[in-house]
């Protein structure tokens, strides 16, 4: 069964790296598709995703921040094993601390004190760790509700419910120390992420909506800069204006 | 007629000089804080209407923001291929465009705390001065970035914001080559979808 499992886990990765060597990051896998899945995910987000941001928005501000510290930090364990993986030991050793601190002291992770004594961990995963290993991203397209992606990110995205400890406690239901949940414990956390990330960003999205020519190609550039600078772990101030002519 | 002349005289003289543009600071980190911190005090005035903080960053802009340079990075390798006329007639409608984008987000104004925190000369055109906005209602604070050109070094300008690590100038061009890229990269489409937004809006 396990090998089962690595043969197509190896599979998967000779296949991403094929199809990622031979295509660029800003082309469309296929863009005929990914434009109206992109119209069906606006469409969603104004219907469902935005108007509960909105409420969520309106909570007690203490409320809020405790829920947001909460699902950071449960995607922290997320990061462990891909810091792991990437032999970013510095940054292992902040997830780690990170987790233990808020988990036990911030009260199963409602209150952040790791951050007060400098302990600020990046968040990584498996597309992360790929790219770390110097696999391009492949080309561009839209999930339905997940939204924009590569196939590379698409890969570790399936490949993140595999080494994600939150995942294999829950969806996988497998126990760890003792603990364990089941789909909707996975669901509702992911759930969760994505109404405060939407909250956080109703005014930058809105006037991005407003001030774009073209939505999709926006939020299109919007991801795949995220990606490369978290890749990267730089703030994306790469120089491509040298060869501008004055 | 007198009357009406030196009305209109000293509303002129009033008009301007309650909007004239200070000459800011030619070190980078001092002209983003003294421009940043001129642009914040104007717009939380609240003796000041909409329309007239419009105006005031418009001429902000129009001063102090690298316009021309940002509209042919914006364009991308098709600068070099465009017919003249053209590449003329889209530098002023990427002015107008760009104008009225910066002026719409007004609205998204609210009050906040500003700090720079450093800056870091890549060459002798470039300096990058790292900021963070503070926001007074409790939000996440906004680490942005700003590029500027110092070619001239009495006068700098600004070539490009990116906020939390995003290039807004690069977002622009690569949407902008996607509107090409679809239309056989024909300037005079895109051409034709900016004067619809700056109709529109």
């Amino acid at each position: 069964m396990i090998s089962k499992k690595i043969s197509i886990f190896a599979f998967c990765a000779l296949f991403i790296t094929n199809i990622c060597s031979n295509a660029y990051a800003t082309e469309e896998c296929f863009e005929n598709l990914s434009r109206p899945v992109f119209k069906f995910n606006m469409a969603f987000d104004d219907i469902v995703l935005e108007p509960i941001a909105k409420g969520y928005n309106k909570l007690p501000k203490p409320i809020k921040i405790g829920t947001s510290n909460f699902t950071s930090n449960i995607s922290t364990l997320l990061s462990i094993p891909n810091n792991l993986l990437q032999g970013n030991f510095n940054q292992l050793g902040q997830s780690v601390g990170s987790f233990l601190i808020n988990t036990s002291v911030g009260i199963f992770g409602i209150f952040n004190p790791a951050e007060k004594i400098g302990l600020t961990p990046h968040k990584e995963d498996v597309g992360q760790t790929l790219g770390s290993y110097g696999i391009g991203s492949g080309c561009y397209f839209v999930l339905p509700i997940l939204g924009p992606t590569t196939v590379r990110d698409s890969f570790g995205l399936l490949a993140d419910s595999f080494v994600d400890p939150f995942a294999h406690i829950t969806i996988r239901e497998k126990e760890l120390f003792s603990i364990s949940g089941n789909d909707l414990d996975y669901f509702s956390v992911k759930g969760t992420t994505a109404i405060d990330f939407r909250a956080d960003n109703i005014v930058n999205f809105d006037s991005l909506e407003k001030n774009s020519l073209d939505l999709y190609s926006s939020i299109k550039s919007v991801y795949l800069q995220d990606r490369e600078n978290k890749i990267n772990n730089s703030s994306g101030d790469q120089d491509d204006w040298g060869n501008l002519d004055n | 007629m007198k009357k009406l002349s030196i009305f209109f005289v000293t509303f002129i003289i009033s008009f301007t000089s309650s909007f004239s543009l200070q000459a800011y600071s030619s070190d980078p980190k001092e002209f983003v804080r003294e421009l940043v911190n001129d642009a914040i005090e104007k717009l939380s005035d609240k003796g000041i209407s909409k329309e007239e903080k419009a105006i005031f960053i418009e001429n902000i802009a129009i001063e102090n923001v690298d316009i021309k340079a940002l509209g042919l990075y914006t364009l991308g390798e098709l600068r070099k291929s465009s017919d003249k006329q053209d590449l003329i007639k889209y530098q002023e409608t990427f002015e107008k465009y760009f104008l009225k984008s910066l002026t719409s987000r007004l609205t998204d104004y609210s009050s906040s705390q500003f700090e720079v925190l450093n800056s870091d000369q890549k060459s002798s055109n470039y300096t990058i001065v790292s900021t963070v906005i503070k926001p007074e209602d409790g939000s996440p604070d906004i680490k942005i970035d700003w590029r500027i050109y110092t070619k001239n070094p009495d006068k700098p300008l600004i070539r490009d914001l990116i906020v939390e690590g995003l290039s807004l100038a690069r977002t622009q061009k690569e949407e902008f080559a996607s509107i090409l890229s679809s239309n056989n990269n024909d300037i005079k489409i895109l051409l034709i979808k900016l004067e619809e937004f700056i109709q529109t809006n």
